[in-house]
């Protein structure tokens, strides 16, 4: 068996993401697919699942060009893929999620006895024993559901096993059954697509490494022929543009402080510091606990330890209220989900933290609300300059700068930006840029801004902070911040 | 920038467009279709365009109308409020039980202050306690009409004739409580359009999360629109049973359903965010003259729901494209 790829595209919103891929593979291979966020790993692994119809290019199975149109047509062909995020149905038994839509069955009934069998033989095989066919999915932990849905995907005896990053839940022991899972598949001729940004478990386990960085597969190499160094270098790959700000800030007194803050099963002793017209940068690879920290720093979660300051002063954040009380502002990282109130208009969406302000008894100055939000839209060039437009209507990079003037209205001290880019174009990009510039050295704001965008980090921050598995690992000034330095604290390879 | 520049930027952009104009369209529609129902009724029955029959249609519509605004705003936080119908009947038996006693304003007062009273119960379990609203409505419809029976097994008439003038008056051949209705429309647009709780309520429908990120209190909104729905049932109690002459305990089954299909053909989303005072007024006045129709018809009372029913749900059909996104 080979499954062949080539020149694969596909874009998002007219941003193409995935600039043609080639690649090629046989049964009874492990290929490993290494990549920073963003590197369009996801997007691949979505295409290749009938999940994502592709823009462009020729998937060849055996000599057969495949649709992949739906999961199903993929299933079918078997190829099965285990996400990231857990699929199972949480109030049923680990028995019928693992032979969801097969269920051994006489005349429409189905046997149960047949059914636990049958799950427990596909846990055992994976190496799962342990785990009970009777119990209910959602009560198991989330390593355990992921188990399920190892077995699960067994169930159908697949050809093409896709794996995405399955040791962001699991750890030690599970894992080293995994890898044995793996050998034994690869033994059986089953083609292992194995994502992970881990180097160490990659050179371990797999026959190839491929890189892909910015949509494009720029490595492709045994791990006997590399090392964990060259694949950095090249999941870093190119350089600054000339997109970001001179930097030569002058950070004044420090404003927001965590001390030893942490939060339960989060991250834990956490402590940060951002000064007045300063921008700090934070790094690191999802599920290192930075989206977290930032709900912590604005009151949104609470903290289970530790302190948080402002210009000295303890803060008790009880509500995000509060924060913004004391001058923090947040502009989260999934804008639909948590930032705007996509039927609104700019309008509303614009003025909706600071309300209070332009109202009298509850009343809202229209006429005042017009002048802020129009004068606000016009400095960040938000198009199209229209205050009535429901915020759904407008681009990406449009709706992240609605976001962004719903906080300079609030005039904060401290910015807290989470994911700042995501999804923006460039154009868009280099007016927040500017604008983040811009409020450090005019007004003395303090910027704290996450980013799983190396080279955004790398050129708008004063100071790199590295947060991995719940710590900060490395504090490095800006000038001296290289992305293979904080890439290589950011993954856990770093001397 | 014109607005024709703007789909090229925007996703899926051309498509949505269609889809915004087709809710204009829909609208349009309701109106002709509700012109071209009132020519046809003119045309071919003498009864309706009786200065009594409009006076019935004005008056009829008072109930749906004031339970309808009230269920908007709740409808408009993501939620739904399912008692209001026993609500009707508690403060309509309560209004006409606690008048023999009182002064005839002190005790409808004090009537719509227990459906104040009743939303808030309501409010506070849903927000406080973060239980799904249609549970919590739910549990207080069966809850509230008990009472009503508790307070009072049988109909009760006031014996004083002054409780019938809320809801008898009239100004000219408009009745006093449709003005009374139309002034709660009034002020609901307002507070829903131009103040910042209103703002607020119709921002936690859209997207709780934002709202409460943006340091709002989502918990006292969403109290304040079950006490608003109490509050506007309360007053809808009062008024029918000053209507009818008669307060009677089984009054207003099914009056929440009533309230729902009228937020609903008016464009109303039942996840919330969106809705239209203008649109629900609609709805209720279609509502309203389809019953009127079919009764000067005489159209047996069953058919009457059957149609009512078919209607609704070719409503809903229309508009299910504008959710499409």
């Amino acid at each position: 068996m080979t499954l062949v790829l080539e020149g694969v595209r596909k874009s998002f919103g007219g941003v193409e993401v995935l600039h043609g891929i080639d690649l090629e593979a046989r049964a009874g291979e492990v290929v490993a697919l290494a990549g920073a966020n963003g590197a369009g790993k996801s997007t691949l692994i979505n295409i290749l699942s009938g999940a994502l119809p592709r823009d462009a290019g020729r998937i060849v199975l055996d000599g057969e060009e495949l649709a992949l149109r739906s999961p199903r047509e993929a299933q079918h062909l078997g190829i099965r893929t285990v996400h990231q995020e857990l699929s199972l149905v949480p109030d049923l038994t680990v028995a019928e999620n693992v032979l969801l839509g097969a269920l051994p069955a006489r005349g429409g009934f189905v046997s149960w006895r047949r059914a636990e069998r049958r799950a427990r033989e596909l846990l055992e095989r994976a190496g799962f024993g342990a785990i009970d066919p009777r119990a209910i999915a959602g009560d198991l932990s989330v390593a355990r559901q992921q188990m399920v849905e190892i077995a699960k995907a067994l169930a159908s005896e697949p050809r093409i096993l896709i794996l995405d990053e399955p040791s962001a839940v699991l750890a030690g022991d599970d894992l080293e059954r995994l890898f044995a899972l793996i050998a034994d598949l690869r033994a059986h001729g089953v083609l292992v697509l194995y994502v992970s940004h881990r180097l160490e478990e990659v050179m371990r386990i797999a026959d190839r490494v491929t890189v892909l960085k910015d949509g494009r597969l720029v490595f492709d190499a045994p791990p006997a022929q590399t090392s964990e160094g060259e694949i950095v270098r090249h999941m870093a790959g190119r350089r600054l543009d000339e997109v970001y700000p001179e930097r030569g800030r002058r950070p004044g007194e420090v404003l927001l402080a965590a001390e030893g803050v942490s939060r339960e099963g989060v991250f834990e002793d956490v402590s940060l510091e951002v000064r007045a017209g300063e921008v700090v940068g934070l790094f690191g690879l999802v599920g290192s606990g930075r989206s977290e920290l930032a709900e912590c720093l604005f009151g949104a979660a609470p903290i289970s330890g530790g302190r948080i300051t402002m210009e000295g002063e303890p803060l008790r954040l009880r509500s995000p209220r509060d924060a913004i009380h004391a001058g923090i502002a947040l502009v989260t990282e999934d804008r639909k989900r948590t930032g705007l109130v996509l039927d609104l208009s700019v309008r509303d969406n614009a003025s909706l933290a600071t309300m209070g302000a332009i109202s009298h008894a509850t009343f809202i100055d229209r006429r005042a609300q017009t002048r802020r939000v129009d004068a606000a839209i016009d400095d960040l060039d938000v198009r199209p300059r229209d205050i009535e437009r429901p915020v759904w209507q407008l681009s990406g990079g449009n709706q992240q700068k609605v976001v962004l003037t719903k906080w300079l209205l609030a005039r904060p001290r401290v910015l807290i930006l989470d994911e700042p880019t995501r999804g923006v174009d460039v154009a868009s990009r280099v007016d927040l840029y500017r604008l983040v510039d811009d409020m450090t050295r005019t007004e003395g704001v303090g910027v704290l801004m996450i980013s799983s965008d190396l080279t955004e980090v790398l050129g708008l921050s004063d100071r790199v902070l590295v947060m991995h598995e719940g710590a900060i690992v490395a504090d490095i000034p800006g000038a001296e911040a290289t992305e293979e330095s904080v890439l290589a604290h950011a993954i856990g390879v770093a001397a | 920038m014109s607005a024709s520049a703007v789909p090229a930027e925007t996703p899926g952009g051309p498509r949505r467009w269609l889809t915004a104009d087709r809710g204009r369209l829909i609208n349009l529609g309701f109106f002709v279709a509700f012109v071209a129902l009132i020519v046809v009724a003119s045309t071919t029955t003498d009864a309706f365009l009786t200065e009594n029959n409009a006076t019935n249609l004005l008056r009829q519509s008072v109930t749906t109308g004031l339970l309808a605004l009230g269920m908007l705003v709740v409808i408009l936080t993501g939620g739904i409020d399912l008692s209001v119908g026993s609500i009707v009947a508690l403060t309509g038996v309560m209004a006409a039980g606690l008048s023999a006693d009182m002064p005839i304003a002190l005790a409808m007062a004090v009537a719509i202050g227990v459906g104040v009273v009743c939303g808030a119960v309501n409010g506070v379990l849903i927000a406080r306690f973060r239980l799904a609203p249609f549970v919590v409505t739910l549990a207080a419809l069966t809850t509230i009409r008990g009472l009503t029976y508790v307070y009072s097994e049988v109909p009760i008439t006031p014996t004083n004739a002054s409780f019938l003038a809320l809801g008898s008056d009239r100004v000219g051949f408009v009745p006093v409580a449709t003005i009374i209705m139309l002034v709660a429309f009034a002020i609901v647009w307002v507070f829903l359009t131009r103040t910042t709780v209103g703002r607020a309520i119709v921002a936690i429908g859209g997207n709780e999360a934002a709202v409460r990120l943006a340091g709002i209190s989502v918990r006292r909104h969403v109290i304040l629109a079950y006490v608003i729905s109490g509050f506007c049932a309360g007053l809808a109690g009062v008024i029918l049973a000053s209507r009818v002459g008669i307060a009677q305990p089984s009054v207003g089954v099914a009056f929440e359903l009533n309230a729902i299909a009228a937020c609903v053909i008016g464009g109303a989303r039942l996840s919330g965010g969106k809705g239209s005072v203008i649109g629900t007024l609609g709805g209720v006045a279609l509502l309203t003259l389809i019953d009127n129709l079919l009764t000067l018809y005489d159209v047996q009372s069953y058919w009457q729901q059957v149609l009512k029913g078919l209607i609704i749900a070719a409503v809903v059909l229309a508009r299910r494209q504008e959710e499409g996104r």
